[in-house]
């Protein structure tokens, strides 16, 4: 077993995927605040971008906008991260950036339900509360709203992330060496060992996948609001 | 806190005037950002008749959409129909009375629920194309290389979604009022008898709204089938794309027919729960329970609780 996670690089794998979905998270969150804002917005409008950005993204394959980022943006459309010349990964790290660019799109829909359903958690009484003292919208939602949402929306964040990093191994329908790209290749080599290439690559993902979920209901219930 | 308006005041002039101005700019904003990439896309020469004039022939949608399409579907159907009923017979097995048979159930459960789905597929699809004990039965069921990719989505669909259905239907009995299985096993039922006559009945129709869900999760994952070679409808896209150098906007298009097709699955079990919201419960013949119903009910959950505490908590 260990002779074969060595032979094949399986923890460089890993790392890649921990990288994804590292990144990914990062910007997954931010972009999904900022739809989690246009939909709680007093303006409808930016309502309707907010819900229309849900529903088209939540509603598509991952694999058809890591595939597309990578056939339609970058081929047909040029988009690209890195620096061409004198790159010899270019590929490899424009198509990290391309399956970034995918997941953090397609995830962002997710968080910004999760914080949503974290708003769903903060009693009537705090907004009223606070725009009784004067605050505005914009003023509630990050003094007072947004804060409390977050917090109460860890667990369902928690599970976003966890369907992230398990998303990750998509990114090999664009060529990045994860770990999915990696299994394939030891499967093509020891076919005899199949089982327990299947186990060392599953048990990885419970090894990643596990700390999150404990993670988020420690923190969930570390930071619960006490009402 | 669910209602909108909860968030702020009703707005006066001068509120609606700057909302107006937000809802302006967002738009601009927005529109900018359309034109930029309808831009990039002209000067790449995206909107040439070329490309799109494809998708008003008949043997675009006969040759590799149609064919793709179906494909996906026929992934997708027999792995709802596959996670269903190992999802209800893993449920049945995770509420046994047996302890060994709950762990290894849970065991079950937790691992498949943690493992990509696509990572059991190129396990699957690998397995039968290249060990040689799987080659060897699949050549004696008279299975192709073909075969193998559409029983390696499926396997790998499955395996992920019974799980998960499992836990659906696991907590579906778990919200159901104690009185149900203290009135099953009071008329003499055994308590597996109360689990597959009254208990699980009643945890599929209460649940049916996210089970529905659950088909969207299948159909989108089928698409997974994409990397291990199943001609599914991403797979002919990129051959159609590649026939007519109209990448773009063949995966476009097949963007459009994911979307309706979940967006509908999506509305469908919208509908479903707000029926069964109007009617309070969705049990067949149940009716709304009056008001002392519902409090005997409530009472009749707190007994259970207590009883299920004082048994050491063997329900879940």
């Amino acid at each position: 077993m260990l002779e074969l996670i060595e032979q094949f690089d399986v923890i460089g794998a890993f790392w890649l995927n921990i990288r994804l979905a590292a990144v990914s998270f990062v910007l997954a969150m931010v972009l999904g605040t900022v739809v989690a804002i246009l939909r709680l917005a007093p303006v409808s409008v930016l309502n309707w971008f907010g819900a229309t950005y849900v529903t088209l993204l939540r509603n598509t394959p991952l694999t058809l906008i890591i595939v597309f980022a990578n056939l339609g943006l970058w081929l047909q459309l040029g988009i690209e991260f890195v620096p061409r010349e004198d790159n010899p990964n270019f590929i490899l790290e424009n198509n990290f950036w391309l399956a970034v660019l995918g997941l953090t799109v397609y995830h962002a829909a997710f968080i910004c339900e999760a914080i949503r359903s974290g708003v769903n958690t903060i009693p009537v009484g705090q907004s009223e509360a606070a725009r009784s003292i004067g605050l505005g919208f914009g003023q509630s939602l990050r003094e007072v709203i947004l804060p409390q949402a977050f917090r109460g929306g860890i667990t369902p964040i928690g599970n976003v992330l966890i369907a992230l990093i398990k998303n990750t191994t998509v990114a090999v329908a664009i060529g990045n060496r994860e770990i999915a790209y990696q299994m394939r290749n030891m499967m093509e080599f020891r076919p005899d060992a199949g089982i327990l290439i299947f186990l060392i690559v599953a048990i990885g993902f419970v090894i990643l996948t596990l700390p999150v979920g404990l993670g988020t209901s420690w923190l969930s219930a570390k930071l619960a609001v006490k009402r | 806190m669910s209602a909108q308006q909860v968030l702020f005041d009703i707005p006066g002039p001068k509120a609606r005037a700057r909302h107006l101005l937000y809802g302006v700019l967002g738009t601009l904003v927005l529109l900018g950002l359309l034109v930029l990439v309808l831009i990039r896309m002209a000067n790449r020469g995206q909107f040439e008749a070329a490309k799109w004039t494809p998708f008003l022939e008949s043997n675009t949608w006969t040759f590799y959409l149609l064919p793709g399409l179906l494909a996906t579907l026929q992934a997708a159907a027999v792995a709802v129909v596959l996670s269903m009923v190992f999802g209800i017979a893993l449920a049945m097995l995770r509420m046994s009375d047996i302890a060994p048979v709950r762990w290894a159930s849970g065991v079950f459960v937790e691992f498949f629920r943690a493992v990509p789905v696509l990572i059991m597929m190129i396990f699957t699809w690998q397995m039968l194309v290249k060990n040689p004990t799987m080659v060897g039965l699949m050549d004696s069921l008279g299975l192709t290389g073909a075969n193998a990719t559409f029983i390696a989505v499926v396997v790998g669909l499955v395996l992920y979604n019974a799980s998960v259905i499992c836990e659906i239907v696991r907590n579906g009995v778990g919200s159901l009022p104690g009185g149900q299985r203290e009135a099953g096993l009071s008329i003499g039922l055994s308590s597996a008898q109360v689990r597959r006559a009254i208990l699980v009945p009643q945890a599929l129709t209460s649940m049916l709204p996210a089970l529905i869900s659950q088909i969207v999760v299948i159909t989108k994952d089928s698409a997974l089938g994409y990397i291990i070679t199943y001609p599914e409808l991403l797979s002919r896209t990129r051959q159609l794309g590649s026939a007519n150098a109209n990448t773009l906007a063949a995966y476009l298009v097949a963007a459009v027919i994911f979307i309706l097709i979940n967006y509908a699955i999506t509305k469908l079990a919208e509908w479903i729960e707000g029926r069964q919201r109007r009617t309070r419960r969705g049990t067949p013949g149940g009716g709304a329970p009056t008001e002392d119903e519902e409090q005997a009910g409530q009472r009749a959950a707190g007994a259970a609780l207590g009883a299920q505490a004082r048994a050491g908590g063997t329900q879940r």
